[in-house]
């Protein structure tokens, strides 16, 4: 049985999964239709990364992202209307309409626009949590990445500073087996991506990504460690990516067989089936938490399709800081 | 007042910038390794006795320990970024022009990121890996500020309005200028002193610097150049010829209203520049001006299109001169006369 506190707990995972699965199946009929400018990377069926990892963060605690963020932004706090009115161009987006699908972010939430850049985020994630120990702040950063980035020196380069000088970050690695169309096998000889961390002398652990209960367990205990001064934590997180690499991607690369195995193990399903089986919820309840993430996605589309579009005035603001310090 | 050499006042600089505010740090291969060398030329020499939580060695790491500054820099803290030779600078390039320069944007105005970066240039027996003139691939980046200073009193005060402002800058330095001592001297050093003032002063960025007035021609240099551009002249003074000198010193912005002034005021312009000729600084100044006061006549001073040579001979026929620079002015009024 669970005590309240932790039932309200656990049906909130289960309902940011969920917010996020209906944002992205929206955003894909909306790119479909046509009406969506630009491009997008979508992570149906990897929410329980997301989830999993900001649930067990503080609300000062910070996210890096990636191009395939929008899930990582609903998890950290950022409402469907500020990501839609981004993804739309519109000037009322988290980033004005500068960033788009690949950048959104919104600082005041803990999370820097996404890093679109593989392994981009890694160097700059360490030096937020080298910002944080230099000033003494109990926070960390959680560095969210694919399999493909631990191909780049950016992640060498970046986990190594992280490890050297104990810093509170925890690289977060969405192991969905393809960076773009290549399959892992085929990119890197040792497939367990948890080990690189023994190489540069930190704690690297390896859970079930589309659990996303192991996923906020190993995360908060990633997070635990960061905040006592054991440094930095390389959290691998088997998944895998259903979607196309961006869109209109057919993944005619992924074999049926595989691609029917992951589905059958969906997130939101399996820990819907956990949560029913324990008696902490019940399938119309499900329903209704589905039926009102649609509710509001389908209120702020309206919404953001109405919303302003920026001016020529925008076109050359927010290039530099205009004021310098005193 | 005291004379110092480019590596003291920006020693000094970086120290009083330390002293005035918790939040500056250092951070860059050898800078503070006791027993070491205070970075490649002396600049931080001792720091880390002074500020040992603030000086930070890394692992040989460019894009790694760009990124972390780039990173640091967007939660509050205002790090000083230290590349040996700023030829690694390509190494580190995304995070400079990917994320430090463009996060402000792209996050539509939430990230500041107060961020210098000192990067030493110019030809200096190294050959073609450790003395590029790299402020070519820097001009054109939006959201980055770029300045190059060519003596000691610029350095302090350019270091100081860098680290007070709220935006990622980089500093160019010449090996041939910094006066660097003991062991890591340079051969063919060229004197850069300053009378420094004892009060806390800076030099705003996204100015030029008139170093010598004339009437007949303007030559605009930066760095190294600089005091080429001015022996240039002495030479020419002796011919009847009086040529303006300018500092161009802020490379972006180019000091446009300054530059247009002075190239208007003789009608005749010569960019002198160390590095290739195509794709450099010098075209930007140059088409710029065209822009703005198309009766300047312009020409451009700079090395051959080619890797930077190691032979001296080649070395020395690689980078422009006081001759030659004063050879370019008197065919640009020779050429002026006759049209």
């Amino acid at each position: 049985m669970n005590a309240p506190d932790e039932s309200t707990r656990r049906l909130a995972l289960l309902e940011r999964m969920i917010a996020i699965r209906e944002f992205e199946d929206g955003v894909r009929f909306l790119f479909l239709e046509g009406s969506m400018p630009g491009t997008i990377h979508q992570c149906q069926g990897q929410e329980a990364t997301a989830v999993g990892v900001c649930a067990a963060l503080r609300a000062d605690d910070f996210i890096t992202s990636t191009f395939r963020g929008h899930g990582h932004a609903l998890a950290k706090g950022l409402t469907e209307q500020q990501l839609l009115d981004e993804l739309f161009g519109a000037s009322t987006g988290c980033c004005k309409g500068k960033g788009g699908s690949m950048h959104v972010g919104d600082m005041s939430k803990g999370m820097v626009p996404g890093i679109a850049i593989v392994g981009g985020g890694i160097p700059l994630a360490a030096g937020m949590a080298l910002a944080f120990k230099m000033q003494r702040a109990d926070r960390v950063v959680a560095c969210f990445f694919g399999d493909g980035a631990v191909a780049e020196g950016a992640f060498h380069e970046g986990v190594n500073i992280a490890a050297i000088w104990r810093l509170p970050a925890i690289f977060v690695c969405e192991n969905n087996l393809y960076g773009a169309s290549t399959r892992i096998d085929l990119v890197m000889n040792n497939p367990r991506i948890s080990d690189r961390a023994a190489a540069y002398g930190f704690f690297g652990e390896t859970v079930d990504g589309n659990d996303v209960e192991a996923v906020y367990a190993a995360a908060a205990r990633a997070a635990a460690r960061c905040r006592a001064g054991d440094g930095p934590v390389l959290l691998e997180l088997l998944t895998y990516r259903r979607t196309g690499h961006s869109r209109r991607d057919p993944c005619a690369y992924q074999p049926a067989m595989e691609r029917k195995e992951w589905t059958a193990r969906d997130p939101i399903d399996a820990f819907a089936a956990r949560l029913q089986a324990e008696g902490v919820v019940d399938a119309e309840s499900v329903e209704r938490m589905r039926a009102q993430s649609a509710q509001r996605f389908a209120e702020a589309v309206e919404r953001a399709r109405a919303a302003p579009q920026p001016s020529v005035d925008e076109l050359t603001t927010d290039v530099f800081a205009a004021e310098a310090q005193p | 007042m005291k004379r110092q050499g480019i590596a003291e006042a920006l020693r000094d600089a970086i120290a009083e910038e330390m002293e005035r505010d918790p939040r500056v740090f250092c951070i860059g291969e050898d800078i503070g390794v006791p027993g070491g060398w205070g970075g490649a030329f002396t600049v931080t020499l001792n720091l880390e006795k002074r500020f040992p939580d603030r000086i930070l060695n890394t692992p040989i790491a460019e894009l790694g320990f760009f990124g972390v500054a780039t990173g640091a820099a967007m939660m509050g803290m205002r790090p000083i970024v230290d590349v040996q030779y700023s030829d690694f600078l390509f190494l580190a390039s995304d995070q400079i022009i990917n994320n430090a320069a463009k996060l402000r944007y792209m996050s539509g105005g939430q990230i500041r990121v107060p961020m210098v970066m000192r990067a030493p240039v110019g030809a200096t027996g190294r050959g073609a890996q450790h003395a590029q003139n790299m402020e070519r691939h820097f001009i054109g980046v939006p959201g980055l500020k770029v300045v190059a200073p060519s003596n000691a009193y610029d350095a302090k005060g350019l270091l100081k309005a860098a680290v007070r402002d709220d935006n990622p800058v980089m500093i160019f330095e010449h090996k041939l200028l910094y006066g660097s001592k003991g062991a890591r001297a340079e051969s063919g050093a060229v004197d850069a002193t300053s009378d420094i003032p004892d009060d806390d002063y800076s030099v705003p960025l996204g100015e030029a610097a008139v170093l010598r007035p004339g009437r007949d021609v303007t030559i605009f240099g930066w760095l190294l150049m600089a005091h080429f551009a001015q022996q240039a002249a002495t030479k020419l003074t002796a011919e009847g010829i009086e040529a303006e000198v300018v500092d161009v010193r802020s490379l972006s912005p180019l000091d446009w209203p300054t530059l247009v002034t002075s190239a208007r005021k003789s009608g005749r312009a010569l960019i002198v520049e160390e590095g290739p000729k195509t794709g450099g600084v010098g075209a930007e100044i140059a088409a710029g001006l065209a822009e703005r006061a198309p009766k300047v006549r312009i020409a451009r001073l700079a090395s051959a299109n080619i890797p930077v040579p190691f032979s001296p001979a080649l070395e020395n026929l690689y980078r422009p001169n006081a001759e030659r620079i004063a050879s370019g002015a008197r065919r640009l009024i020779a050429d002026g006369r006759e049209t």
